[in-house]
């Protein structure tokens, strides 16, 4: 899609393992993640489709233990996450890097003030003082929309949507290319929900920051995001911009999830959830890991892995069912 | 806030009353006349019955209790039986060795308690780990009294390098600092161990991570303080118990502490004495204890939010 | 159906609930090593008395062995009267952990039942069952011990009252909290709600749930009990002469410490032992017991 050189986020053939005492997660099986610059890209899927973890090697930060990168390149803003030394990788975080989490309520540190934690992340990567920082800190909160005055009050006096704020005046705090969004909203009442996701674009337009929003729902995918990546088991199984992904979806699961959703016009018809579960990621079955759910499966889709083929465009999906160029999925059909 | 400490410290006054109540009833109710005890062995049944008189036992117990207690508001605990001297100034005589020894001793634990106690959380489950929380279990379970016998017989005995007991030097203190200290290490690098493995898998340390706050700050900065608490407790409890006198330690190391006080005064059947060294030492347990409660608030800004708006007290220590 | 369903899996869940806890603790190697010693020094306790005569063995005097250092006639040496340190080590193992047991025993009885009341009934009953609690946790242990050794006069059973009653304060505080983390959860509203009198909603549902941090306390209480006891006996309050417990043997072996450490080295050894086996143990339970580990 874009040229290498330019890619904030570019992460190729990621495979990631919890290796616990009994059994082994596979969490991430082999993605590839290109993100240019300025460019939102929405990583959806179910919780468990590894999603948070994928996002969260971008920074190093998945927990080892248990937690083993086991293959696979990732680059972010040119520097290779996986070479750098203790003290670079600090340096990359916070600075070119940065990630909002998903829980407000324990993502900040409960004995320090708001502004010292957002003051903290400038002192380390900007050249000020420290008074400079603070000051820098305080205009944050303003454009996050918390009164100034406010910096000196710590987090528990927050609701849980400030609270949310205030991590992303810290995670924006210094500018960076790379902003890793995890459900940032999901534990939010919906209210707040919509307040923020405001916010979230107005700075990220702003600031030309590119975005990997990672989310389960599909509305705020379609608000916020200009790629899509849907990832089922540990994969991506369908990819593209955002109108590709949603007006010639392809791939069945992708499918599944439009239909999962209610249509306030055709009230009332019944609800279409996907039948069955996730498979458990400890023992992931054979071959293409939606078959046993899948209202398209074959044979062959038992036996081997379908490949993420591009078909045209830059849209990408990983059926096997694909290898019949006439085949399509009902939704399209429609149309 | 200051509502709530005025609040606490006039609550330490009905605990000062019904300690003093409990203690003097308790000892009063000991069986054994005390008058026929402490009289000289040829006294006539007149002379037992003046200094009956002399002492005020002739009077009801709650009178004799009202006179204490007027006695105790201008700092008048009695008159030792033994030495004649008031209660009060023997204590606060020695007061200062105990304190010497208290604080040399809760000094020499922090400064090695928590770093260990922060190494072996950090690598919890290696070596390191296991090392430490072996050696300090076996310093738990190794009585204070043995623990300096030992020594002497090593340091003193053996090897000559310091003495045995007494008061008066450097030296003198260093093996009983180390015998208090090692119990208090062990409990305490548990404590701090503990306390930091459950604040170390806390989301807003991934969050200071992914700042890139480096990992040392990460651990004595964010983590630290959250894990406070229950160091501050400890500490405290600690500190409190060794002001009133580590009567084991003490007494094995010859060393003129509250401690010794207390023992020889209940070997002596010394009433007032007794009484007064108990009261003197729960009166300062009560207020280190005071002390550790506002601590927390220092600490922690969700606690002083609660004593500011409840003013009330926090139970459940 | 459910209901049936319910039964099963509730048989099920207690048996492999217990087979659960065992396997936690056989992991841990430490308090395997605990379990092993406490049994081990109990089987001594117990037997001691049968291979070991009292007026002979134990307190015995013997002027012209005195003051042997250990050999193979006896291994632990002989104290100055000349009686043999091992033999009354050995017998020693009943009077310390007699005392522990009975002491905490004594504990807990009082401390429960208190704790259960505080916790479950709550308003005044609570507030003035934790004030005295907490004026007796003031008073500092030994001095308490020692003012009621005192008081009562010196004797093994007095020792095991002192002990007992300086223990209380924690096992009240245990209770309570236990008691009411449980009186809160819905399933006591529901038995409530179905016509259980209190007490037996405090006896079948309340109390199990709080044994866990009961069971720890207990064993780490009479390791802490033992040594208090042993402090005792070393200040001469506790378990009066000429009864081998080991704090006055350590009290009675500090006039000879110059030349003769061995009749130090050995009984301390023996408490130390015996405390780290209890700590061991209770840690062990502690770990086992509580399915959220800091693994």
């Amino acid at each position: 899609m874009e040229h290498t050189e330019e890619l904030v986020l570019n992460i190729e053939d990621l495979v990631i393992h919890y290796v616990l005492e009994e059994e082994t997660v596979q969490a991430v099986n082999g993605i590839d993640i290109k993100l240019g610059k300025g460019k939102i890209l929405g990583l959806v899927g179910e919780t468990g489709a590894g999603k948070t973890t994928a996002a969260l090697s971008a920074l190093r930060l998945v927990p080892d233990p248990p937690g083993v990168i086991k293959s696979g390149k990732i680059l972010v803003a040119g520097h290779d996450i996986m070479k750098l030394t203790p003290g670079e990788l600090e340096k990359v975080r916070g600075k070119d890097v940065s990630m909002i989490f998903q829980d407000p309520m324990t993502s900040l540190n409960p004995v320090y003030t708001v502004g010292e934690q957002i003051a903290e992340s400038i002192e380390l990567h900007e050249n000020v003082t420290k008074q400079e920082a603070y000051d820098k800190a305080e205009e944050m909160l303003e454009l996050v929309g918390i009164p100034a005055y406010r910096s000196t009050e710590y987090p528990h006096q927050f609701s849980g949507g400030m609270k949310q704020r205030v991590v992303i005046a810290i995670a924006l705090a210094c500018n960076p290319r790379l902003l890793i969004a995890d459900e940032p909203t999901t534990a939010l009442d919906v209210t707040i929900q919509a307040q923020v996701l405001e916010l979230m674009k107005d700075l990220i337009r702003t600031y030309h920051t590119s975005v990997v929003m990672i989310t389960h729902d599909l509305g705020i995918v379609a608000e916020t995001c200009d790629q899509v990546a849907v990832m089922y088991a540990g994969r991506i199984v369908e990819e593209g911009t955002l109108e590709a992904v949603f007006e010639e979806t392809m791939h069945p699961y992708t499918e599944g999830l439009f239909n999962s959703l209610p249509n306030i016009n055709k009230r009332t018809e019944e609800l279409k959830p996907i039948p069955g579960l996730m498979p458990d990621p400890t023992d992931l079955p054979e071959g293409c890991s939606f078959a046993p759910r899948c209202p398209y499966a074959t044979d062959d889709c038992a036996r081997e892995v379908p490949e993420l083929k591009d078909m045209g465009n830059g849209h990408k999906v990983a059926c096997g069912n694909y290898k019949n160029p006439d085949f399509t999925i009902e939704r399209r059909k429609k149309r | 806030m200051y509502r709530y400490v005025i609040k606490r410290l006039l609550m330490l006054i009905p605990v000062i009353i019904g300690i003093s109540f409990l203690v003097y009833f308790v000892i009063d109710l000991a069986p054994g006349d005390i008058i026929s005890q402490i009289a000289p062995e040829d006294a006539t049944i007149e002379e037992i019955q003046e200094l009956r008189e002399e002492y005020g036992f002739n009077k009801p117990i709650l009178v004799r209790y009202g006179e204490y207690m007027a006695g105790m508001l201008h700092g008048d605990l009695g008159t030792s039986y033994i030495t004649g001297e008031p209660v009060f100034q023997s204590y606060m005589k020695r007061l200062p060795n105990t304190l010497m020894l208290a604080f040399a001793s809760i000094f020499v634990s922090v400064m090695i308690s928590i770093p260990l106690g922060i190494l072996s959380a950090v690598h919890q489950g290696t070596w390191r780990d296991n090392i430490t929380m072996v050696v300090a279990l076996l310093g738990l379970s190794m009585p204070n009294f043995w623990l300096g016998l030992l020594l002497i017989i090593l340091f003193s005995l053996n090897l000559g390098l310091l003495p045995s007991g007494g008061y008066g030097t450097f030296a003198h203190i260093i093996l009983p600092a180390i015998t208090v200290g090692t119990g208090l290490t062990a409990m305490l690098t548990r404590t701090t161990r503990s306390s930091m493995l459950d604040v170390i898998r806390q989301d807003y340390l991934r969050t200071a991570r992914s700042k890139g706050v480096p990992e040392k700050k990460v651990i004595n900065k964010h983590a630290l303080k959250n894990a406070l608490i229950p160091i501050i407790t400890v500490v405290g409890t600690q500190l409190a118990s060794c002001l009133g006198g580590a009567i084991i330690t003490e007494t094995v190391f010859s060393w003129p502490g509250v401690g010794r006080l207390i023992l020889d005064s209940v070997n002596s059947r010394d009433i007032p004495m007794v009484t007064g060294c108990i009261i003197m030492k729960t009166i300062t347990i009560s207020v280190i204890l005071l002390c550790v409660d506002l601590l927390y608030a220092v600490v922690d800004p969700r606690i002083k939010a609660q004593y500011a708006t409840r003013g009330g007290k926090a139970h459940g220590r | 159906m459910a209901d049936d369903r319910m039964l099963v899996s509730k048989k099920y869940k207690r048996r492999s609930q217990g087979a659960e806890i065992w396997r936690r603790m056989r992991k841990n190697k430490g308090a395997m090593l605990g379990l092993a010693l406490v049994i081990l020094i109990v089987l001594t306790a117990v037997f001691s008395g049968v291979f070991l005569d009292y007026e002979t063995d134990v307190i015995g005097q013997n002027i012209s062995q005195r003051l042997q250092h250990p050999s193979l006639a006896h291994p632990m040496g002989t104290d100055d009267v000349g009686r043999d340190v091992l033999s009354r080590l050995l017998y020693g193992s009943r009077y310390s952990l007699s005392v522990g047991v009975v002491a905490v025993m004594i504990a807990l009885a009082c401390g429960v039942t208190l704790g259960s009341i505080a916790g479950f009934f709550g308003g005044k009953t609570e507030e003035v069952i934790m004030r005295a609690s907490d004026m007796l946790a003031a008073v500092p242990s030994i001095l308490m011990a020692i003012a009621i050794v005192s008081a009562l006069g010196q004797s093994t059973l007095n020792l095991m009252v002192a002990v007992g009653i300086t223990s209380v304060p924690e096992f009240v505080r245990i209770t309570r909290a236990a008691v009411l983390t449980v009186r809160n959860q819905e399933y006591i509203e529901a038995s409530r709600s179905i016509g259980l009198s209190e007490f037996k909603i405090i006896w079948s549902h309340v109390l199990p749930n709080c044994l866990s941090p009961i069971i720890v306390q207990t064993t780490l209480r009479v390791a802490s009990a033992i040594i208090s006891a042993s402090s005792l006996s070393f200040l001469g309050l506790g378990v009066p002469s000429p009864d081998p417990e080991w704090g006055s043997m350590l009290s009675a072996g500090r006039k000879f410490i110059r030349g003769y450490g061995y009749l130090t080295l050995f009984p301390g050894l023996a408490i130390m032992v015996t405390v780290l086996s209890l700590n061991l143990l209770g840690d062990g339970l502690r770990d086992a017991l509580d399915p959220k580990l800091k693994k």
